[in-house]
């Protein structure tokens, strides 16, 4: 019935098909043809973040990214976005801790209106104080929701359990106080000091030709020229946790309680981050949330959702678990997900469940791989960790060279059910 | 890209529509029921969308937990939604897997277990569900004014049902729910992918024509009456943010009208996509953005306009900023709507419509899921055509018919006002 027989390497993104272009100012160009589709994706990132910011300046990166379409030198607020949503294109910008990425996405026919706004947004944005006014105002209403939120509020507190004194513990969208005092000045200076080119990545994938799309983004940030290289910041160590270490944020009139319990993991460069992200996807991902959504959901019937995820960016990311229960169940949820995490770093998978998830891994790729979007993250993933050109190709063998010793070991490194974090947010619960 | 359409009907009435698309590996397959919130009775409300959760626990031939893992060993995805019109579910499997997804598809057409001992774990679950949406303050106003709104169409319960029902409905009521509904004459089963016509079709006749043909199920909600007049309703809840919505009744699917109303909405409240697949646009240009967020009175401001098979709702809705009020917010959606109400649009505003609907109907039927999505979703509230001329029917609105349609829509008298306040708790 089907054509497809088996994974086909070649048709996944690779040295044949990427165009990797470094300009002399140190922008790496990264494009993808694919010309089933009428439109293009624009992505990447710069090497700026929330890292830079001064301990009072938290929400400073993320308002700086935000404020540079709220116009330029050159055009207001209203041209800018005229320009794009009249032709039914979005251009957007968000800040991370050590980056701050891009995305866009036109119709083909429309990349170098893309390309234009998205260079001078970058180097002449205008900081207008009404418009950076206005969006302070946004950026509190947005705190005051997420003051609110279980999910969010229980992922903060956990933050501060697992990263003490860490910059990782503190927000990217930072607090009511820090933004509320942030200005114009700092905003400039932020850009001034931390905006460069260097190291700066830019992918363009789909209905348009790789060598038209290198020669756009060569013409237009050729000439783009900072003084300073881009810096990545070095990171704090971070101790390893000892005992339970437990929060619980009361919020009146909720619902439901969200949980967040787990551990620091390892960064994406960790040599255990492969095989760790397949624990983690025994753990809690494979089918409904794996072995944790079985015992959880399926069999307890305790939440609609509980995962687990390891995030792996430049640093330890967390690996973490989360579940929304009944206020009543909560300690229940917590007992069986600990219990899982303890079985999981005690006891090897079996040579099935491992099988499964290696499939999973490998079987998932063309999905992912599917649309523009898909590649783009890819190629941007593999650029950003140095994973090589070749690496969605290399990536079955992989995936299949792990053992379940070596998940084993992997989790045993860094699961430990008895020194982790555990936070809550909701009504009724009890901090233990 | 070499596609091609198939549009069949089986003898036992199920309806099925095949389109080939060679650019990915993959095949997307969907089955849509005609069944959802519109559907339900006071006593049981929830019920299709907690059918759906039980059509993940298993058959015969695939117990509990190993549809899970079928999909997941082979690379798919699959999911599942229940609406108020439709329940849909979905695998998009590698292409040389597809056939799971068929085999699924038809096995739980007929088969499912309904066991008790699932059926009760499933029920704090769905509570569960429910619970983590009550968290939402927009989520409690939006359903306070659904059941304000419509006083005695089933469109006034959520798809997520009452907390009583959901927790007092019977396993025999799912079970009937179920036997009733899901039957292939009720069905629609659309599938796109990397596949040949052909052998698809007699694949899909082989699994799926040897279940049982039966009437398709008549149902037919009472029709609202005729809204005499502006409604209201306030809810009171914790947090520091307000929130207002405006809701006014809409066309339904198969009304012209509702191609009109998806232009003036994009000059209104920004680019709309019907409930499409994949992308959106920032509405940063649209008049309401303008006034609201750019006026200082609002954090961010959207629109809603969707696709039904009864009149549903247009609903506009507000986060206010901490230093304004629901009622300067009101006011100045009022000012925005009365100049919809005298003054055609420009025509450069239909322009830029028209362009912004081409661009999010492109970007949302790109992955072979979003067009097996296309396939079955239309043939709910309209048929296959209602998507083949969307483009060419959006082309037609002019300034004109804009303002006929919102004079005849866009008057208090037909919308429910609703506003969240909080009550300071932190």
């Amino acid at each position: 019935m089907a054509e497809s027989k088996q994974l086909d390497l070649h048709s996944l993104p690779g040295p044949e098909t990427i165009r990797r272009e470094v300009l002399p100012n140190g922008i790496v160009f990264l494009g993808r043809e694919n010309f089933s589709s009428p439109s293009v994706v624009l992505s990447g990132y710069l090497w700026v973040g929330a890292l830079q910011e001064k301990p009072n300046q938290a929400g400073l990166a993320a308002m700086t990214a935000a404020s540079l379409m709220r116009g330029t030198q050159e055009r207001t607020f209203e041209q800018i976005y005229e320009s794009i949503e009249s032709i039914g294109a979005r251009l957007s910008f968000s800040a991370g801790k050590h980056s701050t990425s891009f995305s866009g996405k036109a119709l083909a026919e429309d990349l170098g209106t893309l390309l234009d706004l998205l260079l001078e947004v970058l180097r002449q944005p205008a900081f207008p104080k009404r418009q950076v006014d206005r969006l302070r105002a946004e950026m509190l209403t947005s705190l005051a929701i997420r003051d609110q939120e279980t999910g969010a509020r229980a992922d903060l507190a956990f933050n501060g359990l697992i990263y003490p004194g860490h910059p990782y513990s503190v927000p990217t969208d930072g607090y009511k106080e820090t933004v509320t005092n942030l200005t114009v000045a700092d905003l400039r200076a932020f850009h001034r000091a931390h905006y460069r080119p260097g190291g700066m990545v830019i992918s363009v994938v789909g209905g348009v030709k790789g060598e038209e799309a290198a020669d756009a983004v060569a013409k237009r940030f050729a000439n783009w020229k900072a003084n300073g290289r881009a810096v990545q910041l070095e990171l704090p160590g971070i101790e390893k946790l000892k005992g339970l270490h437990r929060d619980h944020i009361s919020l009146e009139g909720k619902s439901q309680t969200d949980v967040v319990m787990g551990v620091p993991g390892p960064p994406r460069s960790d040599p255990d981050y492969l095989a760790a992200a397949l624990a983690n996807n025994i753990l809690g991902r494979f089918g409904m949330y794996g072995r944790i959504g079985d015992v959880v959901r399926e069999e307890a019937g305790l939440a609609y959702y509980a995962y687990s995820s390891l995030v792996g960016g430049h640093g330890p990311g967390p690996w973490q678990i989360v579940a929304g229960v009944n206020p009543k169940n909560l300690d229940r949820a917590i007992e069986l997900i600990r219990k899982e995490m303890r079985k999981m770093s005690t006891r090897s998978p079996s040579q099935t469940e491992l099988e499964d998830n290696q499939a999973n891994f490998i079987g998932r790729l063309p999905l992912q791989l599917e649309s523009n979007e898909g590649v783009a993250g890819a190629i941007v993933n593999a650029e950003r960790h140095a994973l090589g050109l070749d690496y969605y190709q290399r990536y079955p063998g992989l995936v299949r060279s792990f053992s379940a010793k070596d998940i084993l070991r992997v989790a045993r490194r860094f699961l430990d059910p008895d020194n982790m974090a555990i936070a809550s947010a909701g009504s009724n619960g009890r901090p233990q | 890209m070499s596609e091609s359409m198939l549009r069949t009907r089986l003898r036992n009435g199920l309806e099925v529509r095949l389109k080939e698309i060679h650019t990915a590996p993959l095949i997307s397959t969907w089955v849509w029921y005609r069944v959802g919130a519109r559907n339900e009775q006071p006593g049981t409300t929830g019920v299709s969308h907690w059918v759906e959760h039980m059509q993940f626990k298993g058959t015969p031939t695939y117990p509990a937990g190993t549809l899970d893992r079928a999909i997941s060993r082979d690379g798919g995805f699959w999911n599942a939604f229940t609406w108020v019109d439709w329940t849909a579910y979905f695998e998009t499997m590698p292409a040389d897997r597809a056939d799971l997804g068929l085999q699924i598809e038809a096995d739980r057409m007929a088969n499912s277990l309904f066991e008790s001992k699932e059926v009760e774990s499933e029920r704090t679950v769905i509570i569960s569900e429910r619970q983590g949406a009550e968290n939402d303050p927009s989520f409690r106003l939006s359903e306070e004014l659904h059941a304000v709104a419509f006083r005695i169409h089933p469109y006034h319960h959520t798809v997520l049902g009452d907390m009583t029902d959901l927790e007092s409905i019977t396993r025999d009521d799912l079970y009937n729910h179920y036997r009733t509904y899901y039957v292939p004459s009720n069905a629609v089963l659309a599938v796109a992918g990397n596949f040949k016509t052909g052998p698809m079709l007699e694949r899909i006749r082989e699994l799926f024509g040897a279940i049982p043909k039966v009437p398709r199920p008549v149902h037919t909600p009472r029709p609202e009456p005729v809204q005499p007049g502006e409604r209201w309703v306030e809810v009171e809840g914790p947090g520091e943010t307000a929130y207002l919505e405006l809701a006014y009744r809409a066309p339904r699917a198969g009304d012209e009208d509702l191609i009109t109303m998806a232009v003036l909405d994009s000059a209104l409240s920004g680019a709309t996509n019907l409930g499409f697949f994949g992308g959106d646009i920032s509405n940063k240009t649209s008049r309401l953005y303008r006034r609201l967020v750019e006026g200082e009175l609002a954090a961010s401001v959207s629109g809603n306009l969707t696709a039904s098979i009864d009149p549903y709702l247009y609903s506009i809705s507000v986060t206010v900023r901490p230093d304004s009020t629901a009622e300067a917010a009101l006011e100045a959606c009022d000012e925005e709507i009365a100049k919809l109400l005298n003054d055609k649009v420009r025509e450069q505003e239909v322009a830029k419509a028209i362009k912004q609907a081409r661009a999010l109907f492109a970007f949302g039927t790109e992955s072979i899921t979003n067009q097996a999505f296309w396939l079955g979703y239309s043939e709910m509230f309209a048929g296959q055509e209602w998507f083949e001329t969307y483009l060419d029917r959006l082309a037609q609105v002019t300034p004109e018919s804009i303002l006929e349609v919102a004079r005849k829509r866009l008057v208090p008298s037909n919308r429910t006002v609703g506003v969240y306040r909080p009550n300071g708790r932190i």
